[in-house]
């Protein structure tokens, strides 16, 4: 479902119909999640990810009133280097995966670690990112505001 | 059992979507989907090898890239929302600003 | 309990007086210029005086003094160190001495000429210079010393630099000078390479170590041979002679004292000098002895023709360098000292009376208009005289004793021979010919020139009579050292009597080799010969330019050709023009400048910047503006980075 949701995404020509796919393939990667033994991480995939960035960009989409978008030249050295460039290292890094690709198993569903336990590493070990992603989200939050905010406009008299 | 390769496979896989996606599409808040994408991708190879690994460390990583997705989502909508004023397209190649 | 005399301030005095004079002399007033200049000369006269006093009780002859270090390198190493030996005292005496009478007279000559200051200046450094030559204790503070002198003389032949003739002449001075300096220099180096040591004690008991033998006498010559390659240069040998003429463009007190007394005269004091490596190889003492019989005799043919009294006398210096080169080429190196210090006397004094004639007639140089001068000179006219008979070599003046010396050495040495003497002789009449012609022509007669001329020389001999006036006597300051140096030309051959002189300076430069012919009866049958070739000389001269006035213009009509070829210096100018200079220029111009410098340094830099500006061209296509042009690049440059990880892993 992952590959079909991102496969989508690349062959829609409406933005919100690309942002649709991604939601399913955010869904399917926290099935995967759950499947690897991470519920808290999917949990929060789920109400994060899914929940929250995709609803902005789905509001994002809305306000701006994004139409189909027409097929048109694009610039040359994004398709001559780029998807070059981007097709040969990803097969670089598969063979290389492929190859070497052995005997590392994954268990499914193991379940090896309680929402506690990841609690517990971000308020010992990993407190100091911690605190200074907070921090981050707070200037985001401020700078998205200062950033959206329509100027005013002086003269005219017009509400808001 | 499934093999680890077959996770980073998929992870690889999305991100190269997500690459693919950012050169190939002219809408910014498509391109933009494309981050999120590659993003994705990320996560799932992290998860995949705390579960190899069993160290609770990859999930704690996942999350803060989560965080660090939000908040940058976050700004960068609010880029194109003023972009958006000014020019009056979501046209990438239009947005050319840029150039030296 | 050696003493300390301080040698180092005997140069050094100058070098103040010089500093003094340059830096300050342009505000001050010319009495102080003079006062400066004269205590710098002055004071290093007296220290030489001193010195000599002192000489006979010092412990250790010679007397070194060590001042500084200067050039430690590995085995070599290089001291100021000053030196003194009855060589170095004689030649320190004479260029104090003469140094300090010249600048007596150019009080007087230079009065009315706008760089009083500056002439002064240069007289003093180049004072500093000699001197540091003479004491120097190595030779490469006597290469110092060589150097600074050919600056000096370079400065002092331009003096007048806006005239384009002096400041030519100046340039030709140096560079012909550079060349014989460059044949010093390698002389130096294979002394360094051989001995270790460039120290005069420490080279000369190394020569005596070598023994004999091929290889001995093989890097002897070279290193002699070197050597008088740098002489040439500095004291007008053939074939690097051809500046001195030029050089009297200076003024008249400079001809006196670097071109006359002193300067050019460094030559033969190096070769005196270095007369243990000289002694070790005859093939070097051979080529000294030729080029300088061959100098002397060129030079005299020359002096017959000219007609500029200061060009006759620079010819003159020239042909009696070359007498000196002889004594020393046959082993004779006191009589070659000898025959320095005699010359220095009556040289400079014909020199400097030439010039007291030449600001007597307003600058005047050429003798066509000259004539009848005795009458308005007397003075100037006594003291010439004295100098003319005195080099004419006319017994018992000083000019006598050394010639004599040096004819009989010439003649009697194991490394002499008969064909040099000859030589000498010939020189000898041609001496005493052209300077009576000088004479004459200059003295005696009708006054031939125009007493209101102003000379085109004119701010060109200090003294710029606008107006004119007839030809009048000098001022004393200019005409006692006149009188001074006319005393030495009589008795400073004395000293020479009985050998006293020679044997004076034995220590310092060897005895006289033994004759290898018989002296007494065919020693006196040789000086009554050099003697009639100079009383022939004067008669020939009277015959020509007293009695029958038209004579000359006659014969030289018949001659023709050769005349011609001789009054222009033998062509010898254009000769090095063509054959040395203009394929330089060419060279210069088409290989070094517009090859090498324009097409190689040029073209690479100016290529580097055209390059950088091409390059940066082309890359500025990439910054589009384009975001996803720029992602492009972003995906490719990850994809070459994953590729090199993975082939890097792969190894």
């Amino acid at each position: 479902m992952c590959v079909a949701g991102a496969v989508n995404l690349l062959l829609q020509r409406h933005p919100i119909n690309s942002a649709l796919s991604l939601i399913v393939v955010m869904a399917a990667l926290a099935g995967e999640y759950l499947l690897l033994g991470a519920e808290f991480v999917a949990a929060v995939q789920v109400i994060v990810y899914a929940g929250a960035i995709m609803v902005l960009f789905v509001f994002v989409i809305m306000l701006l009133n994004a139409g189909v978008e027409e097929r048109s030249a694009g610039s040359r050295v994004s398709w001559l280097l780029g998807i070059p460039g981007m097709l040969t290292g990803s097969l670089l890094v598969a063979w290389v995966l492929l190859r070497h690709a052995g005997t590392e198993t994954v268990k499914i569903g193991e379940q090896f670690g309680p929402p506690r336990a990841i609690g517990q590493l971000l308020f010992h070990e990993f407190l100091l990112p911690f605190e200074v992603t907070s921090i981050l989200i707070l200037i985001a939050v401020l700078g998205a505001v200062a950033l959206a905010t329509k100027p005013e406009k002086p003269v005219e008299g017009g509400s808001r | 059992m499934i093999p680890l390769s077959y996770y980073l496979l998929l992870s690889g896989f999305l991100f190269a979507c997500g690459v693919a996606g950012f050169l190939i599409k002219r809408n910014i808040i498509t391109i933009f989907m494309s981050i999120e994408l590659m993003l994705n991708g990320v996560n799932l190879s992290f998860v995949a090898f705390a579960a190899r690994w069993h160290a609770l460390s990859g999930h704690v990583f996942v999350f803060f890239v989560m965080l660090v997705a939000a908040a940058e989502a976050a700004v960068g909508l609010a880029i194109i929302i003023a972009v958006y004023r000014t020019r009056e397209t979501l046209d990438v190649d239009r947005m050319n600003l840029l150039k030296l | 309990m050696t003493p300390y005399l301080h040698l180092w301030l005997i140069p050094i005095l100058p070098l103040a007086g010089a500093a003094i004079n340059g830096l300050f002399g342009k505000k001050a007033s010319r009495a102080g210029v003079s006062t400066v200049a004269l205590l710098g000369s002055g004071s290093a006269f007296l220290m030489g005086l001193r010195a000599a006093a002192v000489f006979p009780s010092l412990p250790v002859i010679p007397h070194q003094e060590f001042l500084a270090h200067w050039l430690r390198s590995g085995m070599f190493s290089v001291d100021f160190s000053f030196y003194l030996d009855q060589l170095s005292l004689v030649m320190l005496l004479v260029v104090t001495g003469v140094g300090f009478l010249i600048h007596v007279y150019s009080i007087g000559y230079m009065w009315d000429d706008p760089g009083y200051y500056r002439f002064f200046s240069y007289l003093n450094l180049f004072l500093f210079f000699m001197l540091t030559l003479v004491l120097a204790g190595n030779y490469l503070l006597m290469f110092v010393g060589w150097e600074g002198v050919g600056l000096a003389s370079y400065l002092l032949i331009g003096f007048w630099f806006t005239k384009d003739s002096a400041a030519s002449a100046g340039k030709k001075a140096f560079i012909v000078n550079r060349i014989g300096d460059f044949g010093f220099l390698i002389g130096l180096f294979l002394m360094i390479q051989h001995f270790k040591s460039l120290d005069f004690d420490h080279v000369f008991d190394s020569v005596v170590h070598l023994g004999p033998g091929a290889t001995t006498e093989a890097l002897l010559a070279a290193i002699g041979i070197l050597l008088m390659v740098g002489a040439c240069g500095k004291s007008a040998q053939i074939p690097l002679y051809v500046w001195l003429p030029d050089a009297m463009e200076g003024p008249t007190p400079v001809s006196a004292l670097i071109h006359a007394a002193t300067m050019v005269t460094a030559g033969v004091y190096m070769v005196a000098r270095s007369h243990v490596i000289f002694e070790g190889a005859p093939l070097a003492l051979a080529v000294v002895a030729i080029v300088g019989t061959l100098t002397a005799i060129f030079a005299a043919t020359i002096g017959i023709t000219q007609t500029d009294i200061k060009k006759v006398l620079a010819y003159s210096t020239v042909s009696q360098l070359g007498y000196m080169f002889i004594a020393c080429g046959v082993g004779a190196f006191s009589a070659g000292i000898f025959h320095l210090m005699t010359h220095a006397f009556f040289k400079g004094l014909l020199f400097l009376a030439a010039g007291s004639v030449i600001h007597g007639v307003s600058g005047e140089q050429d003798m066509r208009k000259m004539g009848g001068l005795r009458k308005y000179m007397p003075w100037t006219f006594w003291t010439m005289t004295i100098a003319t008979f005195a080099i004419a070599g006319f017994p018992p003046l000083a000019g006598f004793f050394s010639k004599d010396e040096i004819l009989w050495m010439a003649y009697s040495s194991p490394h002499g021979s008969w064909v040099f003497w000859l030589v000498g002789v010939v020189t000898a009449f041609i001496t005493s010919f052209y300077m009576f012609r000088l004479w004459f022509m200059t003295f005696f007669g009708e006054y031939r020139g125009t007493s209101h001329h102003t000379n085109d020389h004119g701010h060109g001999h200090g003294h710029d009579d606008g107006h004119g006036h007839a030809p009048h006597e000098s001022p004393m300051v200019m005409l006692a050292p006149l009188m001074i140096l006319a005393v030495l030309s009589i008795v400073g051959g004395w000293v020479g009597i009985g050998g006293r002189f020679e044997h004076f300076l034995a220590p310092a430069v060897g005895v006289l080799p033994e004759p290898a012919v018989e002296g007494g009866n065919l020693e006196s049958y040789l000086m009554y010969v050099s003697v009639a070739a100079a009383v022939g000389g004067l008669g020939l001269a009277w015959l020509l330019y007293y009695r029958s006035k038209d004579l000359p213009a006659r014969i030289a009509a018949s001659l023709g050709g050769l005349y011609r070829m001789v009054f222009n210096k033998y062509y010898v100018d254009e000769i090095y023009d063509a054959v040395l200079v203009r394929p330089l220029i060419v060279f210069s111009r088409a290989v070094l400048w517009q090859g090498a410098d324009r097409g190689v340094i040029d073209a690479a830099v100016n290529g580097s910047g055209t390059t950088t500006r091409e390059v940066s061209n082309g890359l500025r296509q990439m910054q589009s503006g384009n975001l996803r042009s720029y992602a492009g690049w972003i995906a490719a440059g990850s994809a070459v980075v994953i590729a090199y990880m993975v082939w890097a892993g792969v190894r």
